[in-house]
């Protein structure tokens, strides 16, 4: 499949109102690409976390660093990759929020989102700095999202 | 982000609108939490049918805003939970932490 029309290379300040802009670039790519509302909807809530990652835990909030977004088609999987310029960290210490003594906790989030709503993340950490994660989707699968019962409930 | 603020019989009604993400949304409702907390309010209700997207920071100030009120005394219910946002509560088990009431009035009655 090339879709070289939907593809496309983001360079941003490490502010958390840019989040907005590939947001809105993002959800005209998927439209392109003939994505369903609900599988526009929960990519684009996978990469506002891997952005706002990014901004706030890669690059420090610092807006002259860059965040770099790209998105491309490898056959059936849209490929978006999201690098900072951070040091990186150990993916295998991140917590699980769903045990139970960090249901409260107010942070912790961001990756369990991107697992869930993506087929794949992956994490590469560059020599000499920076930061990919790179999220894959096939654009045919959707969300699993637990099914409603009758009453509207889960 | 807006957040709408009602009394209604005596229980805070929150009504954000449109985003809770991170750097705006997610500080307002912070704010507004804690402005019902400071005037005295014990029984908030946060009315969510107007919310489009919620982020981690969002759910997030959403479990801050319920520790926060329940370590002062106070009780925080959700209502009007939008289809993705109720998926969102379903998908990080917060379901079971939060009080989600069908309607407002059933919610205000119930404090």
């Amino acid at each position: 499949m090339s879709r070289p029309e939907c593809q496309f290379h983001l360079a941003l300040g490490s502010r958390f109102e840019n989040i907005e802009l590939v947001q809105v670039v993002l959800d005209e790519s998927l439209r392109r690409l003939a994505c369903d509302d609900d599988t526009r909807y929960w990519v684009g809530i996978a990469v506002r976390e891997a952005v706002a990652n990014a901004i706030k835990h890669g690059n420090h909030l610092d807006p002259g660093k860059k965040v770099e977004i790209d998105l491309r088609v490898e056959g059936e999987d849209l490929i978006i990759s999201v690098l900072d310029e951070g040091n990186g960290f150990d993916p295998g210490r991140v917590a699980d929020p769903l045990q139970p003594e960090n249901l409260l906790k107010p942070d912790g989030r961001g990756i369990f989102y991107m697992g869930k709503f993506m087929d794949g993340v992956e994490y590469r950490f560059r020599d000499g700095g920076g930061t990919e994660v790179t999220l894959r989707k096939r654009i045919t699968s959707g969300v699993a999202i637990p099914e409603r019962n009758q009453e509207g409930e889960r | 982000m807006k957040i709408g603020v009602r009394q209604r019989q005596g229980v805070t009604v929150l009504e954000p609108k449109g985003k809770i993400t991170i750097g705006s949304g997610d500080i307002a409702l912070r704010d507004s939490v804690i402005e019902a907390l400071d005037s005295g309010s014990r029984k908030i209700l946060i009315n969510l049918k107007d919310v489009s997207t919620i982020d981690s920071s969002g759910i997030g100030e959403l479990v801050a805003a319920y520790t926060t009120v329940t370590n002062r005394g106070g009780k925080l219910k959700l209502v009007g939970l939008p289809p993705k946002v109720s998926d969102i509560l379903q998908i990080t088990q917060l379901v079971t932490v939060f009080e989600v009431m069908e309607s407002e009035e059933e919610a205000v009655d119930s404090f």
